[in-house]
């Protein structure tokens, strides 16, 4: 019998966890990515990873508030049996990767030292200063490469996956490739496939993502029949540096280390920052959440950001928007010792030192949380089965989904930090339900078995569209229709979404997808074409633009990352104490509405031409949702009806119970 | 924000290209109009956009690599006027001081695949030969990791910043080319293997040398450090480095490798010594 392959497509965090643990479980992987995967955009990640550890524990923290801060800022989209899994692991991810050579940065005595993120109340992110992603990302790729010598794994890098490929019963039995050299396209059998090609942000022309992160891969298995889930949850990073090709990344830890957003009081002020009095800047978020201050979550700081610029007209420079980010009142030795990473960045782009003088920032499109929908096994004590083949599994059979291209995790929002959590952990989780899934394989299923011409059948496919584009004549080019549906996305669908500018970009796009069949390209040459592979991925673009305006479009609320103004529920406004209470009755009443009607992950689907959108129940069995309410006026109040309200209901239900 | 008195209209880029591997070079030269804050990423940009030469000639995009554009992926290193760096962080403003031409090449070092784009595999290769990993049991949850102290961390911290983006290697007069092309008839396995029995026996460089002393500083990967020594004994390993420092003053990550090399250099030796004394003391 051949031996069983799984091929992993993608070596960030996720997709190199995987191969690592498939490899100690004894089953051989190709893993495929589109640049050396120590290249990989988890390089970029910079701030650190959750999770409860001995210090927060006695502060009170545990597994189950991790968990209940994951869903709260997720505003309750998650599914929460894998989130549960996600946070009771996560104390032993990070072990692992100490154990793996992690520099993480040390206390005095030396044990792994720990900040403070967004989103939370306790110092839980471990951090190796401020490229934590790039070292944790190393970590797994020498673990790989230490496999690769002992001929457990076979990496094809710079191939671009073109698609799965499936049998007559829908069962993804491998893969069909394309060498980013020879342009040679090929089919790679495997048993399983795990797409693990990261987050989507290219669809938005500049982004903090990396040139790999254009969801090609994703948008492929959707043209292949499988679902993508809350496409429309897109995180605006609050803190990003404006460039002209890319917007650059400054981790909330700058925030998380004690950073504050302010802006001067006067509209543009012509003064240097440091000649401005204290009494002279607005530190709004500290004003508008004095619990969090600084540290409020990211769609918080990036909705109030967006508020002080164009509603209030602060923006710290007239032509371009952006708020001061400082630092500059933390002694800088200390400041190079946690932040050296990112303060570098800085330094180089913008050549100004951030120790002296505070960084000019604005919010720029971050992390997908939106993916491929994924399945899972759910435990009746509240997390999932460890080991059950449906972990990650995507509706297509045999063909599963980790990291950020997966959807799960993250809800309508990300929690700062978690991001490196959920791709290691979904990586090391779905290695255990591979194993059962090739080991249980009846005979005749596996891709050995599958005929030579399903191969050679979708090798064919790929290689006409690829003959017919070089063939191509058209006056198009598709460098600049990128840019055009950059500007369209990052116009309609980033901070604030307004249904009428929806409607118009859905129109918009139809008409930019027509004409991103018409590039002619510059190279028609065989050998290292860009242009072909740019122009192909652009074209695969397209269905998850539409996923995401649609998705947006439907979604009549506030949630997340997802901010429409039309459908807020605004604070209470009455003073008078009677009157208060029965406006946050009232508001309770809307927000119970409101979850019935809309806490549900989008489901979006591809008919050959159009996306079309569905819904799916959320799993909330473990923690009831509640309403966010950071900053909120009234918020207080609000939240005793609500706690009045769960009371009565869980009251009402034991003693229905108890009837009984 | 770096200050430009006398902003140019336009300005213009020079790139040597290459269509494929064993294919002759060329010189292309493009005109581009001015805008502040442009990198050498966003200059190639709009020449992929623009896909024409200074003179009005069509022409196909420039072929180079990148990722991150944040200096931390090391993707897309090149030779800007002359000097080896990161085109993301080559902000165009500065690029200008030296005059109205950017000039642009491919790393000499490595293969070319294309234009600006080189292979760079044989980093990778020199990352298997030293065993620059932990030697961990397992991936199973066996508690944390040996303790380590601050001091320890801050060591070993920069060290695992390397990109491998071969900026030493470029600098480098002990570390030359190796480029090998398939015999007709050769299999690709085989190509590879000869390609890495080639990539092994060259000098491993400054970048993974440096991985050395990450490795064997670290408490379990210190497990190993006298198999990481035997191959720095070894050909191509650190008695090629002829010390010309070149390595440390290209390191975009300002890596300390001289540092490193010395160290190595030193460990070796007495390595060296005591498998020598070792073995005499089984032979009696």
């Amino acid at each position: 019998m051949a031996e069983k392959r799984v091929l992993v497509v993608g070596g960030g965090l996720a997709g190199l966890a995987a191969t690592m643990k498939l490899a100690e479980l004894g089953i051989k992987v190709d893993l495929m990515s589109l640049t050396p995967v120590k290249r990989s955009h988890s390089v970029c990640a910079q701030g650190g990873i959750n999770s409860v550890n001995d210090a927060t524990r006695q502060l009170g923290d545990d597994e189950y508030k991790h968990f209940d801060d994951t869903v709260y800022g997720g505003d309750f989209l998650n599914h929460q049996p894998p989130v549960y899994e996600m946070a009771m692991w996560a104390p032993k991810v990070i072990d692992l990767m100490d154990r793996l050579g992690v520099t993480f940065n040390r206390t005095q005595e030396g044990f792994l030292d720990r900040r403070r993120f967004g989103g939370t109340l306790y110092k839980r992110t471990a951090f190796a200063g401020a490229t934590t992603g790039q070292q944790l990302l190393y970590a797994l790729d020498e673990q790989v490469r230490r496999w690769e010598v002992e001929g457990m794994v076979k990496k094809y890098e710079m191939w671009d996956f073109l698609g799965p490929v499936l049998n007559e019963n829908g069962v993804c039995v491998g893969a069909t490739a394309q060498d980013l050299y020879s342009m040679e396209i090929r089919s790679f059998p495997a048993d399983a496939v795990v797409v693990a090609s990261g987050g989507c942000g290219l669809i938005y022309g500049r982004s903090t993502m990396s040139m790999t992160c254009n969801g090609s891969a994703a948008s492929r298995c959707v043209q292949a029949g499988a679902k993508y889930g809350n496409g429309e949850f897109i995180q605006v990073h609050p803190t990003a540096i404006p460039g002209a090709d890319k917007l650059r990344l400054m981790s909330e830890s700058a925030r998380g280390e004690g950073g504050r957003v302010w802006v001067p009081k006067t509209p543009h002020d012509t003064r240097s920052p440091k000649d401005i009095p204290e009494g002279e800047r607005y530190y709004f978020l500290e004003e508008r959440y004095p619990e969090y201050g600084n540290l409020v979550p990211r769609d918080i700081a990036t909705r109030e950001i967006f508020d002080v610029c164009v509603n209030d007209g602060l923006s710290v420079e007239k032509d371009r928007q952006c708020v001061y980010l400082d630092l500059t009142h933390i002694e800088a030795s200390e400041l190079n010792r946690k932040l050296g990473g990112i303060l570098d960045i800085y330094r180089k782009f913008q050549g100004v030192d951030p120790c002296y003088t505070p960084m000019r920032i604005f919010p720029a499109v971050h992390y997908s949380m939106g993916g491929l929908w994924t399945n899972y096994a759910k435990k009746e004590s509240g997390g999932l089965v460890a080991g059950s083949p449906t972990n990650q599994a995507t509706n297509i059979p045999n063909l599963y989904a980790i990291g950020e291209v997966d959807y799960h995790y993250h809800g309508a929002n990300r929690l700062g930090a978690n991001s490196l959590l959920s791709c290691i952990f979904s990586g090391l989780f779905v290695a255990p339900g591979l194993e059962t899934l090739l080991s249980n394989m009846k005979p005749g299923s596996t891709a050995a078995d599958q005929p030579k011409s399903l191969y050679e059948d979708s090798v064919k496919q790929h290689q006409g569209r690829h003959d017919a584009l070089l063939k191509q004549s058209g006056d198009e080019n598709p460098y600049l229709i990128h840019q055009e549906l950059g500007n369209v996305m990052t116009a309609a669908a980033t901070v604030v979404r307004v249904n009428s500018q929806l409607e118009e970009a859905i129109g918009k796009l139809a008409d930019l997808k027509q004409r991103a069949w018409k590039c002619a390209l510059s190279d028609t040459g065989n050998w290292s074409n860009q242009n072909v592979l740019f122009t192909k991925a652009l074209q695969d673009m397209f269905p998850i633009a539409e996923a995401i305006l649609k998705g947006a479009l439907a979604r009549d609320e506030c949630r997340g990352a997802h901010y429409k103004p039309e459908f807020e529920l605004p604070g209470l406004t009455s003073t008078d104490p009677a009157e208060h209470r029965r406006q946050a009755e009232e508001w309770c009443d809307k927000f119970e509405a409101n979850i019935d009607k809309f806490l549900k992950s989008s489901i979006a689907t591809y008919d050959g031409n159009d996306v079309n959108i569905t819904y799916e129940e959320v799993d909330t069995s473990i923690e009831p949702p509640r309403p966010r309410l950071y900053g909120l006026v009234g918020a207080e109040e609000i939240s005793i009806v609500w706690k009045e309200r769960k009371a009565k209901k869980k009251a009402a239900a034991q003693e229905a119970a108890a009837t009984n | 924000m770096i200050a430009h008195a006398n902003k140019p209209k336009t300005f213009y880029v020079k790139i040597l290209r290459q269509d494929g591997p064993g294919k002759p070079s060329y010189w292309q030269r493009f005109e581009l109009d001015y805008e502040p804050e442009l990198n050498v990423i966003s200059v190639l940009q709009k020449i992929a956009a623009k896909a024409k030469t200074s003179s009005g000639q069509k022409t196909t995009p420039v072929c180079w690599d990148c990722g991150c554009l944040e200096e931390v992926c090391g993707a897309c290193t090149m030779i800007i006027n002359g000097r080896v760096r990161q085109s993301c962080s080559a902000l165009v403003d500065k690029l200008l001081e030296d005059g109205l031409e950017i000039e642009l090449r491919p790393m000499t070092k490595f293969p070319v695949v294309r234009d600006l784009f080189v292979d760079r595999s044989r980093m990778f290769t020199a990352l298997k030969k030293i065993k620059g990993w932990i030697p961990a049991d397992g991936y199973y949850d066996l508690g944390p990791g040996p303790k380590q102290s601050r001091y320890d961390q801050e060591v070993a911290y920069p060290l695992s910043e390397c990109m491998t983006c071969g900026c030493c290697v470029e600098a480098c007069p002990q570390y030359g080319k190796i480029e090998l092309t398939q015999r007709s008839g050769e299999s690709d396995e085989a190509f590879e293997d000869r390609k890495t029995d080639a990539y092994t026996s060259g000098f491993v460089g400054p970048a993974a040398i440096s991985q050395v002393v990450l490795f064997n500083l670290h408490p379990t990967g210190k497990m190993i450090a006298r198999d990481r020594l035997d191959v720095m004994a070894q050909e191509g390993g650190i008695q090629i480095c002829g010390n010309a420092q070149n390595c440390v003053a290209v390191c975009p990550k300002k890596i300390p490798l001289t540092m490193s090399i010395g160290k190595i250099g030193r460990q070796t030796t007495f390595n060296t010594l005591r498998r020598w004394f070792d073995r005499g003391a089984k032979a009696h």
